[in-house]
């Protein structure tokens, strides 16, 4: 009779195992309704994260462009001995490379930077070449886009610096406005997901509560808590995954479009939007781990009320 | 089988539903509980398969005493017992064959004697050709007929039935009672509680009647002994 006192702590059986799988499924099927409500909310809450998601990532990938973008000039001291200017201009450009955050340090002599503007301005310009008045310029690029005044400000002490151009205003302002948008969209972006985990893990709480007597009577026939807990799990494994499928091709069809218009035009540009083939996997990654860890914890939560019978 | 000693059920509402309840139930016996509505007779029947605990008091299931017994060792207990209930209790979405099924795949039998099993019970309940209809596609008897299909399918030492016949009409009533005599015929203690005289007068047993959480009569081959 007292072996009737041991647990039900023995593994669970792989026919077991393979039944609950085999009862998620006819389950998703005999609920018709409520398994495409809890979809529902799943595809429309998944789509929103997927959407503005991407939209951030590609703000983010501007943002990034732009603050690589910014350089430092540095306009060489004309000096008219060409030895004496060589060695000049080797120190320089030796001592800005020494500077700590300094990533790169590019030479471009007076007659590179006239072509430059030809290219820009036209060839009136050109009458320049027999008289060039500009200076040799190093091109310094900071590790960190932020130490770039910091850099600046360094460099206008060294020897035969005729000046710095960093756009000293507009640098700093420009952090401060890509920081905070950065901030805005990370806010955004969590707020959607609580918004997201808060509502599938309602809509599946809904579908579970109309099956609280089944848990019930489950319980009275001697089923053990995770006899009856994990073919719901499972279920609601397969509404995050189901519930998955429509925004991540929504998704990737809408940006796989949007990039093929886009790229063309913005060829050459500074500003570009992110490729397709990391993103797409990123986020339908992001879509799908979303929808299933929403899924199983909504499903495991909601079940657990009703287990105390 | 059964037995229960000085037991005192007091829900948190106040109600004393048992107060010093001591009985002893053999094994193969057939027994009624019988009494006014209120009176403690589901309570009674509740405290056998632990859907409520005593306040105080022990209650001991074939060798399992209820006050011991942690809660992740209930669905042990449960899987000794039968239980029969008035509103019959099948699950919805599975249909006959599946519902009778479940109570062996909690205890991972093997399948191939699950098939054996669910039919053999079938056959004897006599809904072998209705396996694959679901709940709702069946009457009352029949619904209470796979509900009890359910809860001997294991082979269990008690079957527990709180009110059995309550919803159905007399003939049906009479059909479900042969098959709770020919269950306990074959060795299975039966409890029922019943608010049915006819059939306690008729099929005469041990009656227990409950009154005020007490039991205040304890007769073998008794009747039901209220009026109306």
């Amino acid at each position: 009779m007292y072996e009737m006192y041991t647990e039900v702590t023995t593994a669970m059986k792989g026919r077991t195992i393979r039944r609950h799988f085999r009862e998620s499924i006819k389950s998703l099927g005999r609920n018709g309704w409520m398994t495409f409500a809890s979809i529902s909310a799943v595809t429309v809450t998944l789509l929103l994260v997927g959407v503005f998601t991407i939209i951030m990532m590609n703000l983010n990938k501007v943002a990034d462009d732009i603050e690589k973008d910014v350089e430092v000039k540095v306009l060489i001291e004309i000096i008219a001995d060409p030895a004496e200017a060589k060695s000049a201009e080797a120190k320089l450009m030796k001592d800005i490379k020494n500077l700590p955050g300094v990533s790169e340090v590019v030479y471009s002599s007076k007659e590179q930077e006239l072509d430059l503007l030809i290219e820009s301005y036209g060839e009136d310009l050109s009458l320049f070449e027999q008289s060039n008045p500009l200076n040799n310029v190093l091109y310094v690029k900071a590790k960190e886009p932020q130490q770039t005044v910091n850099v600046a400000k360094k460099i206008e002490k060294f020897d035969n610096v005729n000046d710095v151009k960093y756009g000293e205003e507009k640098v700093g302002k420009l952090f401060s406005f890509l920081n905070t948008s950065r901030n805005v969209g990370l806010v955004l972006i969590l707020g959607l997901l609580f918004t997201a985990i808060f509502l599938i893990s309602n809509t599946i709480r809904i579908t579970i509560i109309a099956r609280k007597d089944e848990i019930e009577i489950m319980k009275l026939v001697g089923a053990t808590n995770s006899f009856v807990r994990i073919p719901f799990v499972i279920e609601g494994m397969w509404l995050g995954v189901l519930g998955s499928i429509v925004p991540m091709t929504i998704v990737s069809i809408v940006y796989v479009n949007i990039f093929k218009v886009l790229q063309p035009k913005l060829n050459g540009e500074l500003l570009q939007i992110l490729d397709v083939t990391p993103l797409l996997y990123q986020v339908n990654a992001l879509i799908l781990v979303m929808g299933i860890l929403i899924g199983v914890w909504g499903s495991f939560m909601s079940v657990r009320k009703f287990l105390k019978v | 089988m059964i037995q229960m000693n000085n037991v005192v059920k007091k829900y948190p509402n106040g109600v004393v539903a048992a107060n010093g309840i001591s009985i002893d139930i053999k094994k193969g016996e057939f027994v009624y509980v019988v009494g006014p509505s209120g009176a403690g007779k589901s309570t009674f029947i509740k405290l056998m398969y632990r859907e409520e605990k005593p306040t105080s008091g022990d209650v001991v299931i074939a060798g399992m005493n209820l006050s011991n017994l942690k809660n992740r060792q209930v669905p042990q207990l449960r899987r000794q017992l039968g239980v029969v209930f008035q509103d019959f209790k099948l699950l919805p979405r599975l249909n006959v064959y599946e519902n009778v099924a479940f109570a062996l795949e909690v205890i991972e039998e093997n399948p191939k004697d699950i098939r054996k099993r669910v039919m053999e019970v079938l056959d004897l309940v006599g809904l072998k050709h209705k396996v694959r209809m679901f709940p709702n596609e069946l009457s009352g008897g029949e619904q209470q007929r796979v509900s009890i299909a359910r809860s001997i399918v294991n082979m269990p030492k008690v079957v527990i039935a709180d009110e059995p016949t309550g919803n159905l009409d007399p003939e049906t009533s009479w059909e479900i009672m042969n098959i709770f005599e020919e269950i306990n015929s074959r060795g299975t203690t039966i409890v029922m509680a019943t608010h049915n005289r006819e059939i306690v007068n008729t099929i005469r047993k041990r009656v227990i009647a409950i009154e005020g959480g007490l039991i205040v009569r304890d007769v073998y081959g008794g009747d039901y002994g209220y009026e109306g």
